[in-house]
């Protein structure tokens, strides 16, 4: 029943944790352990811990569990088993293999999109938990170098992915360039104060997805709105520092995320479409700065093309005919609710549109959210062989496309439709949306 | 037999009843202090209305998603708890005992249905077990504890069945019954079976972010 964690420990390697480990002995972690549920947690893990009456019910919840064959090791509360309750069994005294192996099942094991949450009859939040063993294993300096790699890059750059400060404003005026070829009056308005909307991205777009800009300034264009880029860091919404649980890196790039919002007095901030990202503004991020919701109206995109399309600011001149499912990612879904908009959105462009099974706050995790994904190449595998309903649900579909508003879940299931030959394609809504509406100023 | 008998009878009732209400009480008091003093942010996001309906939804067989997803285990729950609860309540016994020592009493389930109900929390008991020991995701975090959990919950039903059915002796089981009863009482607050404390609280908590932050259903 164990075999296949055991057979895929073997495989992986990853300096992170094996460099991170060397110079841990259990009293130092003990010590670090304690610190953090002593001055971190309260109320909620005790509780959380207390309540659970080791009911199994949470696991078929899980996409891991699903796709492993039912193997109780990747079950929520088995992953939980293998954290937190020796963590607390032992007094937090564990050894720093244990860590290692704590490190691997938070963070790679696990994409925190608690879906479990909804199937534990008492609403236990083992997302929370798991995020809890990722802040101790943070703590201790062990976790995976690539996604490590990453917190860097937001506390040194504000960005997360080394984007210099000279290479941002050029690469938008590179894209305003090419979009002017197609809307000779286009403009990516940089740093104009009074905006309505300030529209921020992930570090990613810029890095090697800059068309994604392209097609967003054709979009706001044609929509005729008064908005505005930030030409400084805090353009980037991302926040991989939430998810290896570095709060105080994530703190710092919230709050020059908000910051630079309101220096520009805009009235809103629209995100692009991503999910992560959406969560550490909206959810996650703010809190840690002691907003209960956050400082300035956040809108993602689904919710932004909706409006858009419902208020009739853009039009529809051909809709897209190939057939098209939908993946509800999880941060905007299960965590605000976004799924009836981006199905009128979907069934705005395209004619025919099939569901996928389970879908809206049921749909299955894409696998690579929650900071999975970005553990890199080494965990590709984890991810390949810890979704195959995944694959199974968007095989059962027919569809030739899978729209999927997210960065994270569009890279994983790019991921999962080769590995497992689909031959299907994966786009955002803006790569149909662009292409479909009407564009009246266009040359 | 007789000194047992009014010992566990009498003063033994007492203690159970003190450590239950004082358990229960103390439970809750500490969990709230401790909310307040290091998580006052649950009680910000707490939302009477989003709690209360995933109380609802998770209240009613068949509710949520998952509860259809094992509709065996579903209905055996359901029985058990609504029975676990009734039972010792509106048992004619049990009113009986309350009548005599306090003249106070109130209305009683049939011998016979009380019966049933009885037998459908040992059978469900029964249940649990074969989960625990049978089914892989179960049995994997299954600890010795939750077997002994489960024998403190059965227990006083067994004895209690032997008891009225007066087998093996009926003062003998009489004693083991009451035996049972109070350790389970006082085990309430201290184990996990501290779930029917904070089940309200959990799931109101998890509601309330699923319904007023997230607007989405939780169930």
């Amino acid at each position: 029943m164990s075999e296949p964690a055991e057979r895929l420990e073997k495989e992986v390697e990853d300096p992170g944790l094996d460099k991170g480990i060397e110079g841990l002995t259990p009293e130092k972690i003990q010590k670090v352990i304690n610190r953090v549920l002593q001055g971190e947690t309260g109320a909620r893990l005790k509780v959380y811990v207390d309540t659970c009456v080791h009911c199994g019910l949470c696991s078929e919840a899980c996409h891991y569990y699903l796709s492993h064959d039912k193997d109780p090791l990747f079950s929520p509360v088995g992953k939980v088993k293998q954290t937190m309750w020796e963590i607390l069994k032992n007094k937090g005294r564990v050894t720093p293999e244990f860590i290692k192996r704590a490190s691997r099942i938070a963070s790679t094991e696990c994409n925190v999109c608690k879906r479990c949450s909804m199937y534990c009859p008492f609403g236990i939040d083992i997302g929370y938990i798991m995020l809890t063993v990722r802040r101790i294993c943070h703590m201790l300096g062990v976790t995976p170098q690539y996604i490590q790699d990453t917190a860097h890059s937001h506390a040194v750059t504000m960005n997360q992915m080394w984007v210099k400060e000279d290479e941002w404003p050029d690469t938008l005026q590179w894209q305003e360039e090419d979009a002017r070829d197609e809307i000779p009056k286009l403009r990516i308005p940089l740093e104009k104060e009074g905006a309505d909307i300030m529209y921020s991205i992930i570090g990613p777009e810029p890095k090697f997805m800059a068309l994604l800009i392209y097609q967003a300034a054709i979009i706001f264009e044609t929509a005729g709105l008064n908005w505005t880029m930030p030409a400084t860091p805090g353009w980037d919404n991302s926040d991989m520092a939430m998810y290896t649980c570095d709060n105080e890196i994530m703190g710092r790039v919230k709050r020059v995320h908000f910051e630079t919002a309101r220096r520009l007095r805009v009235k809103k901030i629209v995100m692009g479409e991503c999910g992560h990202a959406f969560r550490s503004v909206y959810d996650v991020g703010n809190r840690w700065l002691g907003w209960k919701m956050p400082p300035i109206p956040v809108v993602h995109a689904i919710e932004f093309y909706y409006e858009l399309l419902r208020e009739g600011r853009i039009k529809i001149a051909k809709k897209y005919e190939e057939p098209v499912t939908f993946h509800d990612p999880c941060n905007v879904v299960r965590g605000r609710g976004l799924h009836e908009m981006a199905r009128y959105v979907v069934n705005a462009m395209c004619d025919n549109f099939t569901e996928m099974q389970p879908n809206r706050e049921h749909n299955y995790c894409c696998c690579a959210g929650g900071g999975v994904i970005n553990c890199g190449p080494p965990y590709k595998m984890t991810r390949m062989l810890g979704n195959r309903v995944k694959a199974e649900q968007i095989a059962a579909t027919g569809a030739k496309v899978v729209i999927s508003p997210c960065h994270n879940c569009h890279s994983g299931l790019e991921d999962i439709v080769t590995h497992y030959k689909l031959g299907t394609h994966v786009k955002f809504i803006s790569d149909i949306l662009y292409d479909a509406i009407e564009r009246p100023g266009a040359v | 037999m007789y000194g047992i008998y009014d010992f566990v009878r009498g003063p033994l009732v007492w203690v159970a009843l003190i450590i239950f209400v004082g358990g229960i009480l103390y439970r809750v008091i500490s969990m709230l202090m401790l909310a307040r003093k290091k998580e006052s942010l649950i009680f910000s996001y707490m939302s009477l209305w989003y709690g209360l309906r995933s109380i609802l939804h998770w209240i009613i067989p068949f509710g949520s998603v998952n509860s259809r997803k094992h509709p065996i285990m579903t209905i055996v729950t359901f029985a058990f708890h609504i029975c676990l609860l009734l039972v010792p309540i509106f048992l004619l016994a049990h009113i009986i005992l309350w009548d005599e020592s306090f003249d106070i009493s109130w209305w009683s389930f049939p011998d016979r249905i009380a019966d049933i109900m009885t037998l459908i929390v040992i059978v469900a008991c029964g249940y649990f077990l074969y989960r625990r020991l049978v089914l892989p995701e179960v049995k994997f975090v299954t600890s010795a504890s939750d077997y002994v959990l489960l024998a403190v919950v059965a227990a006083p039903f067994i004895t209690g069945f032997l008891a009225y059915h007066q087998w093996f002796g009926y003062k003998f089981m009489l004693i083991l019954h009451m035996l049972a009863g109070e350790i389970m009482l006082a085990a309430i607050p201290f184990t996990r079976l501290s779930h029917m404390l904070f089940f309200p609280f959990t799931r109101a908590y998890m509601g309330s972010e699923f319904g007023a932050v997230r607007h989405v259903k939780d169930w």
